[in-house]
């Protein structure tokens, strides 16, 4: 694989065509990652999207009916999750019930024949480093919730991973809990020089947390990229639709423009939009497509009339939200959605100019 | 007007938890504290004098000694083999899925709903010396002997694990499945191999289950009674002896060694109950536990696994066949032949036609079901006072509660030979708690004595409904101006009648068949069906028997299979 810098290493962990499925519920689809070294890589998704299938394929708890899992450069498809040595955060935590926090964490090291002194060593750092120290003694039915979840996590660096993965580690935490726990959590997977690998349906979390994010929908894998790049260039609308809100504006692309700026034609509303199509193939001429533009993207104005691509429209609703309120509009049927910092002088029934901006209209992939 | 509206209410709140209180007192002082005392006090008296002359006497008797001993040793050893039996059963059958799973899992606790006494007749016809199976190796070797007879240890043990094994599979069973799937997935993924996460992480947590089993075993073994009756050969257990020793008028013999027994006995729930609580505990500890997928055997391991069940599954109904078999068998056509030669539906028919079998049902039916809804209407009061809100108010705190759900369990705990002898000796002359009335020799004692050995069984069930129930509906309930009893018709009663249904169903079959306690105090007037088994069998009516044990069984079945259908209601 070349890059600018004339060569790349070759990513950590690698999935290759990996599928997996339940009976007749196909719950992995033909799915193929690279996870670099250093990475905070994250697994986005609605529920029962299949990303935690595929973490469990990870880690050797599930085993793929086709495609194959390499991590440095070894295929480990089929190895006993036993011997990856990969640590794993359960969303329950999965805490032995029957053991203190200290043999807890030292149920990996004990597992490794290490001596005595090394566990106690190695557990009081893990402890140290989840800000659990002298912790140890007691029992995990007395911690509190987030006790718990840094014990899961404690153990699981203990065994110093070579890979590190979390299944929702936070949904069964409280809000405040969840951004606090989220951020030393980034903080210690950097100071540690861990790779990790992320699950969550929790888009905010995600874009927090990782470096990169697949987006699984149904079992596939839709689109992979910096949270920024998945956010601002959906490439399509089950991505668009999952990450944020988002204005779908069905449309079809008019047989009269054979410039590469594209012309559209609304379905709703009949208006015409222009903006740039880099990708001739991806709107074919008088078939449907979906334009999308973020909320917070649209534009209102009184005056700008004759700005590209503006239409007239009615406002229908102002939802306040404290920082920001959303406006419903109305542009002759087609229903648009604005994101704007100050209401005041808005009001319901106004008619008033919306501004779709070429360049932050996109072409969505069907 | 309204003040006094007012004060009646007050006094009305006040003297609802009392009545519960004295309700739940007086029965628990005569029919628990009472009679134990009674047998306590009688073994340490001796004309008058307190003494331990009886101990003494007692254990300087070699066959007292042996009895302890003999029992002792027969109930570890039943809870070995039914460990043996049941643990891994229970592995392969919750871990696992392979055809013939289903069959087996449904038939599994067979021997426990199995009257013991008919459990008892239906394994001597099926494995005794001249039992089908006997009969047919016989015949089919050509030999002059049965070749074995089923008499002493090994026909004692193969019984008790037959009927016993469930308490392991059920439990263990209950066990894994309350393991949380992601514990062993987690010790997977720290470096622990399947071994080590079966030794570390799953056995650990089974401990408490298993604990639980085997004391439950022990305590079922050491109150076995017809087994050793019927074909414990020289073996002398202490049921027995306490038994033969009120046969032969040695009152003082039989109240000690009953003292001695229901020592052991308690000994084993105190520990049982400190194990199921911290079974409980740890279960509560748990969250968010995804099941456990059941892994798939294939090839030769799937094969080897479905015969094991269909083996397993008829080990199990053979027995039950076999009575039906001689049910229908001809009375003196089956000798020596493998199978009864001919067959009739005369034994029914005499059951059905003889007015003296239509007395035993109705004995048996009447005194079950008396027991059975009193035990349903004191189980009322004994849950209301255990529930937290509600015994506030009477009880000083949480140590009054453990006393009295201890001391509802205690019958249940004690072997019915020592609830029988204890009733028997508190109520058995004039001048006791009753006054002049003398329980002992009428028809009420075997009512009470059922009522005793079987409340505990509604109680549970009542208190698990009960536990379901969110106070905070009751608490609406009355914020909504329901009144006490309005709250209980309208808000507790309609969610807790299925399982309290079902729990008094469950008392009344024990109770249709029980024997261990009744052949120690029945009397001609309330005979009841399980004498009536015993003295057919003594007379070689097989037959007649096992036609008693058939329509027992039926009933039973139709009663556990309504049983069942009310707790899926509840749930």
């Amino acid at each position: 694989m070349k890059s600018v810098d004339g060569f790349k290493e070759m990513p950590l962990l690698s999935l290759k065509n990996v599928s997996r499925s339940f009976g007749s519920t196909r719950a992995v689809v033909d799915v193929s990652l690279d996870v670099n070294q250093g990475e905070f890589f994250g697994l986005l998704g609605p529920s029962g999207c299949g990303k935690t299938t595929t973490l469990r394929m990870i880690a050797g708890l599930e085993n793929p009916d086709t495609g194959s899992i390499f991590f440095e450069d070894a295929d480990i498809t089929h190895l006993p999750p036993e011997r990856r040595g990969f640590g794993m955060v359960f969303q329950n935590y999965a805490l032995f019930p029957h053991l203190n926090v200290f043999e807890n964490v030292a149920f990996g090291l004990r597992a490794r024949h290490q001596n005595k002194a090394d566990v106690a060593d190695r557990v009081a750092s893990a402890l140290e480093l989840v800000q659990l120290p002298g912790y140890d003694k007691r029992d995990v039915h007395e911690l509190s919730g987030g006790q718990q979840q840094r014990v899961a996590i404690a153990r699981a660096i203990a065994i110093e991973p070579a890979l590190l993965l979390f299944d929702e580690p936070l949904s069964n935490l409280d809000v405040s809990l969840r951004e606090e726990t989220r951020s030393e959590l980034r903080e210690l997977v950097t100071r540690l020089g861990l790779t990790a690998v992320y699950v969550t349906h929790d888009q905010e979390e995600a874009f927090a947390l990782c470096d990169r994010i697949s987006v699984m929908v149904g079992g596939r894998l839709m689109q992979t990229g910096r949270p920024r790049e998945l956010y601002e260039h959906p490439s399509e609308i089950s991505v668009a639709s999952f990450l944020g809100r988002n204005n779908l504006i069905r449309a079809m692309r008019l047989s009269s423009s054979k410039t590469t700026a594209g012309e559209f034609k609304t379905l709703d509303g009949g208006h015409t939009l222009r903006m740039n199509v880099n990708h001739d193939e991806l709107a074919p001429l008088n078939k449907p497509v979906f334009l999308t533009i973020r909320p917070e993207h649209v534009r209102l104005s009184t005056n700008d009339g004759d700005a590209e691509n503006s239409l007239r429209a009615q406002i229908r609703e102002i939802v306040f939200a404290g920082a920001t309120s959303t406006v419903r509009l109305d542009a002759n049927g087609l229903m648009l959605e604005a994101l704007v910092l100050r209401a005041n002088e808005l009001e319901v029934n106004q008619e008033c100019h919306v501004v779709l901006s070429p360049d932050r209209l996109m072409l969505l992939k069907n | 007007m309204k003040m006094d509206r007012a004060k009646r209410k007050i006094r009305l709140h006040q003297w609802r938890p009392v009545a519960l209180l004295a309700v739940t007192a007086v029965v628990l002082i005569y029919g628990v504290v009472y009679p134990n005392l009674a047998v306590v006090i009688t073994s340490l008296q001796r004309a008058g004098n307190w003494t331990l002359a009886n101990y003494r006497e007692v254990l300087s008797q070699g066959s007292a000694i042996e009895a302890i001993v003999s029992s002792l040793g027969l109930s570890a050893g039943t809870v070995l083999l039914c460990a043996l039996v049941g643990v891994p059963l229970a592995f392969l059958f919750e871990r696992f899925t392979f055809p013939g799973r289903r069959l087996f899992a449904a038939l599994a606790a067979l021997p426990l709903v199995l009257p013991p006494l008919v459990g008892t007749v239906a394994f001597i016809f099926l494995v005794g010396e001249s039992g089908i199976l006997a009969h047919s190796i016989q015949n089919l070797f050509g030999l002059e002997n049965p070749p074995w007879r089923l008499r002493g240890w090994p026909a004692l043990l193969l019984f008790h694990t037959y009927t016993m094994y469930p308490f392991f599979y059920v439990f263990t069973g209950a066990g894994l499945r309350r393991i949380d799937a992601s514990l062993a997935e987690a010790a997977r993924s720290l470096g622990a191999s399947k071994s080590s996460v079966l030794r570390r992480v799953v056995l650990p947590q089974l401990t408490p289950s298993l604990l639980a089993a085997a004391l439950l075993t022990f305590m079922t073994s050491m109150a076995s009674f017809s087994a050793p009756l019927l074909f414990g050969g020289d073996v002398r257990v202490l049921t027995l002896e306490i038994f033969r020793a009120r046969q032969r008028g040695d009152f003082v013999m039989a109240v000690t060694e009953t003292v001695i027994l229901a020592i052991i006995s308690l000994a084993a729930l105190i520990v049982f109950q400190r194990y199921e609580g911290t079974r409980r505990f740890a279960a509560a500890a748990m969250k968010g536990a995804p099941r456990r997928r059941e892994i798939i055997a294939s090839g030769g391991a799937r094969v080897l696994a479905t015969i094991l069940a269909v083996v397993f599954a008829l080990v199990l109904v053979l027995p039950v066949a076999t009575l039906f078999l001689v049910s229908f068998a001809q009375e003196g056509s089956w000798t020596t032949q493998t199978l009864p030669s001919a067959y009739t539906l005369a034994n029914y028919r005499r059951l059905f036609g003889d007015p003296l079998a239509a007395e035993v049902f109705f004995n048996s039916f009447t005194m079950s079901a008396i027991a059975a809804v009193a035990a349903l209407l004191w189980s009322f009061c004994v849950v209301t006072l255990l529930r937290r809100r509600e015994g506030a108010r009477t009880f000083a705190g949480e140590s009054w509660r453990r006393l009295l759900s201890l001391l509802v369990l205690v019958p249940w705990a004690l072997p019915g030979t020592v609830v029988a002898v204890s009733v028997a000796e508190a109520y058995g002359r004039p001048g006791s708690l009753l006054g002049s009335f003398v329980l002992v020799g009428t028809f009420w004692i075997l009512p009470a004595v059922y009522f005793l050995r079987f409340m505990p069984l509604v109680v549970r069930a009542l208190q698990a409904s009960m536990e379901q129930v969110d106070p905070t509906l009751e608490e609406a309930a009355g914020s909504l101006g329901a009144r006490a009893w309005q709250r209980f018709v309208r808000v507790t009663l309609p969610l807790v009648w299925p399982g309290a249904v079902a729990g008094t169903l469950l008392a009344f079959v024990i109770a249709l068949g029980e024997y261990v306690a009744s052949v120690l105090v029945f009397v001609p007037a309330n005979r009841p069906i399980s004498i009536a088994i015993a003295s057919e069998l003594r007379d070689f009516n097989l037959g007649a028997a096992a036609a008693y044990g058939v329509v027992l069984i039926i009933i039973i079945s139709i009663s556990m299979a309504f049983a069942g259908r009310l707790e899926r209601l509840r749930g």
